[in-house]
């Protein structure tokens, strides 16, 4: 909820999609256009950070840089200009990870675009999770899912790689599909799950989940009091 | 550190880490109703109208439920629906989505229709894990019993007995799809605990458990024959011949019209009501978490069970305050973080059941031993420290990078300081009532996932409600296609809003006329009312 006004008295000078205003201090980017009587529902989903439905693009004043950040997440800051980019076009591979066969080689069928990263790391930059994006990319060509995976780990999809590339590829979703192949078809079956996925099947607990349904509620609640 | 974050912490207790007596049943209890939200008798008001007439529920929930629908009176319908599907489900979580690719895989026409973005949802922000009994020595059995006792023994046992033992094939699903859960160096999936259980039981992806899930989910129904429509909610089911539902209205939020859906079959998985902020509570909820779904099926005549029941989980930021109600995963305590009052004391096993800390912390909080924010509210330490002097360095980092990336970002940098905390609007308990294949009262009317009730009891154990959204999502998908195959031709003419009438004359009498509030409200309105 926004609370925010309690704890800063001071007010910080910003510009949100062109038009000029004055908002509390401490308030997230969302916060201050709700503050300012926007409607947010482009642009909004989970407001913890981990949808990705709040790209932002924005500027300091005195700074020609252009700076990228999750809406939910930042805090606004005096002489700030921001805007909200709230979908990103991107171009998805329509495969199913069950059928891959070759899926290092399959890469380059479903993204071909990935092979012409120009190095330029503007993605990495852009990143608002920190990710090494521009080597996330190169790992992906070179077949090393497992890296990959873990350097991607944090990705909430929100495109701002996309929108930095000058190769127009979308590392996001190169790296969604190296992830999946990794864990589809690389990394071996759990043995803990295996194992009870057969016990399960003999049925070696339906005696005794049979014995605790056809028990009173009572009698079921009494038998489950205690911890095993 | 920012200068408030800097005078906030430059005040703090020695943590003293003696361990807090254990609680005997009779102590658990009374600091229940004493302290939980569910047994206070404050911000309550009894339902007067439609099937749960009588129930007692926070004052929030009697109000969506006892709504004036968002489409007026007379209601008509145009000739001809927008659409004819098999299969309408109704939101674009983690239950609608394993809905929408069973019922797809089926060969059914599947229309997926939701508030926001497709995975927008509770679900991609879970961030602790999925239980799972895999270990030795546990058993779906234990999972039950942990289950039953956690949940107050209010839990339906036929739905709880099918979570636990289809779990393990849910689990085995989503590894076929490519969603990747730790492992421990033998290959096996790792195992943590979770508060309330007698062994360690939960698969994560770190601390990004839900997003893992959205990310891969959602890319599978986006390339699966299904027709998406986001950004269009639904505002109110349709009746068809017998009372049984035949479709719902959307509303395009964009477009600002209504489209007519018909359908054989509806699935609600439309979530909790978290974003209702009951009794004031900040939430952890994503933004349109306004129980869209219950409104709309009690006018149909649909029972609820369990509604007066909600997880206030124990651990929502509270400083700074513009993180107010985002959650601390319950894994940290598992790992072994612990909690302090102002006075520098442990005051509960960490490790109790959610609904149990929660009543300890708003017990400390409200008899003096809570630590004061600068904008007035108070909460307690949960410190992260111990994790890391346990564990080893660096554990807090390698396991709950979500964490520390949002505390960060606002100023706390929290393998150093402790996280101020205090309980936040979470999960709906209860929901629609519904049996193992997801029917509702109503005909043709399914339900998974949060919107649900009965099988949590009074009660949730952390890492229940995703293994809930697979193994019930699938069951009602499969269901779904069968009952739209099996249900007797219907015309368009037949169709109609009439439930809405009859519900809203029954309001008018039992309020004598006075004006109700509008629901489902789709989103909360946060902006400066003066604006």
């Amino acid at each position: 909820m926004d609370t925010s006004q309690k704890e800063h008295e001071t007010m910080v000078h910003v510009s949100i999609n062109g038009r000029e205003y004055d908002v509390p201090a401490g308030s997230t980017m969302v916060q201050a256009m709700w503050y300012t009587g926007h409607e947010v529902i482009h642009g909004i989903g989970c407001l913890g950070g981990v949808c990705g439905a709040c790209a932002t693009v924005y500027r300091m004043k005195g700074d020609f840089r252009l700076r990228n950040a999750l809406a939910c997440q930042t805090l606004v800051q005096d002489g700030m200009s921001f805007s909200m980019l709230d979908s990103y076009p991107i171009q998805r591979a329509h495969y199913d990870v069950a059928s891959l066969t070759d899926p290092k080689e399959e890469l380059f069928t479903f993204y071909p675009e990935s092979a012409t990263c120009r190095n330029c790391n503007a993605c990495t930059e852009v990143c608002p999770q920190g990710i090494d994006v521009r080597d996330s990319v190169w790992r992906a060509n070179f077949g090393d899912f497992k890296a990959v995976a873990e350097l991607t780990m944090s990705c909430v999809m929100c495109g701002l790689c996309v929108s930095r590339c000058i190769a127009e590829m979308a590392p996001h979703e190169i790296a969604l599909y190296a992830r999946r192949a990794y864990g589809a078809k690389e990394l071996p079956f759990p043995t803990n799950l295996r194992t009870r996925l057969g016990e399960i099947e003999k049925g070696i607990f339906s005696k005794e989940m049979d014995r605790l349904l056809a028990l009173s509620p009572e009698e079921l609640k009494k038998e489950c009091e205690v911890k095993s | 550190m920012s200068d408030l974050v800097d005078s906030f912490y430059a005040h703090m207790p020695e943590f003293d880490e003696t361990p807090p007596s254990a609680l005997s049943p009779e102590e658990r209890a009374s600091l229940l109703k004493s302290f939980y939200p569910d047994y206070r008798p404050e911000g309550k008001a009894t339902i007067r109208v439609g099937p749960n007439a009588g129930t007692v529920v926070p004052e929030e929930v009697a109000t969506l439920l006892e709504s004036r629908s968002r489409i007026e009176g007379p209601r008509l319908i145009p000739d001809h629906p927008d659409r004819d599907v098999d299969v309408l489900i109704i939101g674009g979580g983690g239950a609608g989505i394993t809905a929408a690719l069973h019922a797809s895989e089926k060969g059914a026409s599947v229309l997926l229709a939701t508030k926001l973005r497709v995975g927008d949802s509770n679900t991609v922000m879970a961030e602790g894990g999925i239980q799972s009994a895999l270990g030795e020595g546990d058993s779906p059995v234990d999972h039950f019993r942990d289950t039953f006792r956690g949940g107050h023994g209010a839990n339906d046992p036929a739905l709880l007995s099918v979570l636990v033992q289809e779990g393990p094939q849910m689990v085995e699903w989503l590894i076929s799809r490519g969603i990747l859960f730790d492992r421990d160096p033998q290959g096996n999936l790792s195992l943590r605990k979770g508060g309330g259980t007698s062994r360690p039981r939960l698969i994560s992806a770190k601390d990004y458990t839900g997003l893992e899930l959205i990310r891969v989910l959602k890319e599978d129904v986006v390339n699966a024959p299904v027709e998406i429509l986001e950004f269009s909610p639904a505002v109110e089911l349709l009746q068809g011949p017998g009372g049984a539902c035949a479709g719902a209205v959307l509303w395009d939020l964009d477009s600002r019209k209504y489209l007519y859906v018909k359908a054989r079959t509806v699935i609600l998985a439309t979530g909790g009501t978290g974003r209702l902020h009951l009794g004031g509570f900040a939430t952890s909820n994503h933004f349109g978490a306004t129980g869209d779904g219950l409104c709309m099926a009690y006018r149909m005549g649909a029972k609820l069970v369990h509604i007066d029941s909600f997880q206030y989980h124990p651990t929502g930021v509270i400083f700074p305050s513009e993180m107010a109600g985002m959650l601390i995963t319950e894994a940290v305590r598992g790992a072994g973080a612990r909690m302090y009052n102002r006075l520098g004391r442990r005051f509960v096993n960490e490790l109790e059941t959610r609904d149990v800390v929660a009543s300890a912390i708003i017990r400390e909080c409200s008899e003096g031993r809570g630590v004061p924010t600068p904008s007035g509210a108070s909460g307690v330490y949960l410190d992260l420290a111990s994790i890391d002097r346990e564990a080893g360095e660096g554990t807090v980092l390698k396991r709950f990078p979500n964490i520390v990336k949002l505390m960060t970002r606002h100023q706390v940098d929290p393998t150093r300081f402790p996280i101020l905390v205090y309980p936040t609007l979470h999960y709906q308990n209860g929901g629609l009532q519904t049996d193992p294949n997801g029917h509702t009262s109503i005909s043709n009317l399914l339900v998974a996932g949060e919107a649900s009730g009965g099988l949590h009891g009074t009660n949730r154990l952390m890492g229940n409600s995703l293994l809930e959204l697979f193994v019930f999502g699938r069951r009602a998908g499969l269901e779904a296609v069968k009952e739209s195959r099996e249900r007797a031709p219907f015309s368009w003419k037949e169709v109609s809003m009439a439930h809405v009438d009859h519900f809203e004359q029954a309001l008018a009498r039992e309020f004598e006329g006075a004006d109700r509030p509008m629901a489902p409200t789709l989103f909360p309105d946060y902006r400066r009312k003066d604006s």
